[in-house]
């Protein structure tokens, strides 16, 4: 598995030259099919949560809506936006098998210190860690 | 006759290995969509008995929603349709030139294909055993032409592999079929099979690995006529005194192994991806504007957008508003409600549900996809390269190429698909402004064709997360939640049931959203009549 990403990651940086993959804060890294492997919690917002919470984390209304996270209060306790992020929530899917411990406490942790958010506490990856379903 | 029949079975024994070697035991079928199950749809459903003037107010004008339109009302049920959009279909959805596509987030992308190019950004193949499907555009008198899903000179690539360069599908499948079966062969002659296999069976299992590998009499696959009639030529048969064939040489399998293009040669082998295929001529929104044009005008109402489902007792009350007229609600009524709304919007929605079927519409999340159309000056991969139709597929974020499967030859400009991604790449395709997925979408495609550069004139990129009438491309059932939830989801709510893609063991198929509307209509009528 770790070879395979390490493969995959080299032969991204090959394709895409310079544009986006040295710079670890911006999106659009494509390094791997099967992970995201920022471990910058912006970087990891470009590449995912933006999709859908939009670039100025203030969501999106159509049909349905995505939620804003800009100054949202549902953030100030970090185990409910690592649960979400870990497991999803209705529609939104979970990102616990894309994503590392350390990697969803860094985006959590940056959505909870951006857009208007301002906790100073951050989530650690032990956190997220017991977040996790547990497995049967 | 005893030899006869010996010699009957062996031959069916033969075609046997040859047809199922194939998809199984040399291939990873890799369905990417779905389970492989075969429609079980037997025609038009019949609704006998009167509904006693009962109507049905039906959300959504996906397939499901005009599916069930279509049967209600031959059933003689007073129907109505809410529609979102401003058009029917759903995700069975076409971009042509001077569309214009607002996604979620205000970036609106203006279509600028050329007049008969266009993109299918949602559904855009019809396997052969989608009878449903099938039976709707024969019956509403859509024309139908082959989508090409395997082509044997499309290319296979992988960015570590062969340094880069793209392999003809037709070689990577015939040298790694012809060097397993070399294998298998020399084992076998080995002994090593003495304790699985029977001598006797050993013999035609030989014999079939001779035929099914393309291999030499004496088992090996080498240089020759049988291996280039699978691989190919350096240089084709041709007439008088310069057509002498130059044979071509089988890549050695450690290489073949090694590149993994070995993953992309199986595809077509999985039953929902078998020819042949179909799509609708001038694409996939032909068959719903088939259906709403055979339910007549005035039943549906467009840029309607539901906000609530009210249950009382003896009907359904669903409020609306009118995108026509900014900020006017409205509500409709109606006996009963028929709701093929996409869950991940339908969750949102204020509903009288029960719980149980409150937590199965609460219960699947909606999976990431991205496509990509690709307007180019010129037909190059006909013209420089021989390809015509078909997928070539790659390792790199856009995952394959498909080019049109219609206009062969023809001088003009042509539109192929440019990125088709799931997982992680669907997801930063579709967090990228979409002038920025296009362009990504021709820099990894020009790794497989140079001509992109010089060739490229326009694209359009949608990535369904950002589509405003479903927020992703299909809910994503586990074995898990569908255990817990599925038949909560399906069954009659008071004076609601659901249905739609969601609704169905077919998920991310028309298929399956069309037999969930007509076992869901169904369903609906034994009540009605049975009241
Ligand atoms: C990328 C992609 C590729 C696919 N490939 C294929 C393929 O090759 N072959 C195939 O057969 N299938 C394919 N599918 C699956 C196919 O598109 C679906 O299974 C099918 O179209 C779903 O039909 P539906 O009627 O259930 O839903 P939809 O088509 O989504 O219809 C639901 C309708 O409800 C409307 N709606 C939503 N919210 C509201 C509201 N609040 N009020 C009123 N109306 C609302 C929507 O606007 C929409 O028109 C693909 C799908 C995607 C996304």
């Amino acid at each position: 598995m770790r070879l395979s990403i390490t493969l995959a990651l080299a032969g991204a940086l090959l394709a895409v030259g310079t544009a986006g993959a040295n710079d670890t804060k911006s999106g659009g890294s494509f390094a791997s099919p099967n992970r995201f492997v920022q471990d910058d919690g912006e970087a990891l917002y470009k590449s995912i949560c933006q999709g859908c919470h939009m670039p100025d984390g203030k969501g999106a209304q159509g049909a349905g809506a995505y939620p804003a996270l800009a100054t949202n209060p549902n953030l100030e306790a970090g185990a409910y936006p690592v649960t979400l992020v870990v497991n999803g929530n209705r529609a939104m899917p979970g990102f616990g098998g894309v994503l590392d411990d350390a990697q969803v406490a860094a985006v959590v942790n940056y959505v909870r210190t951006h857009f208007g958010n301002s906790y100073e506490d951050p989530v650690q990856p032990a956190e997220v860690h017991d977040a996790r379903p547990a497995k049967h | 006759m005893v030899e006869d029949a010996s010699r009957y079975s062996r031959r069916r024994l033969l075609s046997m290995i040859g047809a199922t070697a194939g998809a199984s035991v040399m291939y990873q079928a890799a369905s990417s969509l779905g389970f492989a199950a075969e429609s079980p749809y037997r025609g038009p459903v019949k609704l006998e008995g009167s509904p006693k003037g009962a109507s049905v107010l039906i959300l959504g004008a996906g397939v499901a929603g005009l599916a069930a339109a279509l049967e209600l009302t031959k059933a003689g049920y007073k129907v109505q349709v809410l529609e979102y959009r401003e058009k029917p279909g759903g995700r069975s959805w076409t971009l042509r030139g001077g569309d214009r596509y607002a996604e979620l987030g205000g970036a609106t992308q203006e279509v600028g294909f050329d007049q008969g190019q266009y993109l299918n950004p949602g559904p855009w193949r019809i396997p052969y055993h989608h009878h449903a499907v099938l039976d709707y555009c024969h019956r509403l008198g859509v024309a139908l032409e082959p989508f090409t899903q395997v082509n044997y000179n499309a290319l296979v690539h992988a960015r570590d592999a062969f340094g880069g360069k793209p392999q003809r599908y037709r070689t990577v499948a015939a040298d790694f079929q012809g060097q397993v079966a070399e294998l298998l062969a020399k084992v076998t002659n080995k002994g090593a099979l003495d304790g699985a296999v029977t001598k006797e069976d050993q013999e035609i299992l030989l014999e079939a690995l001779r035929e099914w590998g393309a291999l030499e009499k004496d088992l090996s696959f080498r240089p020759g006529e049988a291996c280039s009639q699978r691989r190919g030529y350096v240089k084709d048969p041709g007439g008088g005194l310069s057509g002498v064939p130059e044979h071509s040489k089988p890549v050695a399998l450690g290489d073949l192994l090694k590149s993994g293009l070995w993953r992309s040669i199986g595809i077509g082998a999985g039953y929902e991806f078998q020819t042949t295929l179909f799509q609708p001529v001038g694409g996939m929104d032909q068959i719903p504007r088939a259906m709403a044009k055979a339910l007549g005008e005035g039943v549906i109402t467009y840029n309607a957008k539901v906000t609530a489902i009210r249950q009382t007792g003896g009907g359904v009350t669903v409020t609306w508003a009118d995108g026509a007229k900014p900020g006017t609600t409205r509500t409709a009524s109606a006996d009963w409600c028929l709701c093929t709304i996409p869950l991940s919007v339908l969750s949102q929605i204020d509903k009288d549900v029960s719980p149980a079927m409150d937590a199965a519409i609460n219960a699947v999340p909606y999976h990431a996809s991205v496509k990509v159309g690709l307007q180019f000056k010129r037909r190059f991969w006909e013209q420089d390269e021989g390809i015509y139709g078909g997928i070539s597929y790659t390792d790199l974020p856009i995952t394959l190429i498909s080019y049109p499967a219609f206009g062969y030859g023809s001088p003009g400009k042509g539109v192929l698909l440019g990125a088709y991604s799931w997982g992680p790449y669907a997801y930063e395709f579709t967090a990228l402004p979409p002038e920025e997925r296009v362009r990504r979408a021709v820099e990894f495609g020009a790794e497989i064709h140079p001509q992109y550069k010089a060739e490229f004139e326009t694209g359009v990129a949608v990535g369904w997360h950002r589509v405003p009438w479903t927020l992703g491309c299909f809910g994503a059932w586990t074995e898990e939640s569908r255990a817990e939830h599925y038949k909560n989801l399906c069954a009659i709510d008071g004076r609601l049931l659901l249905a739609g893609e969601h609704a169905s063991y077919l998920p991310a198929w028309q298929e399956g959203a069309i037999l969930s509307a007509l076992d869901a209509v169904t369903r609906l009528h034994q009540r009605v009549v049975s009241l």
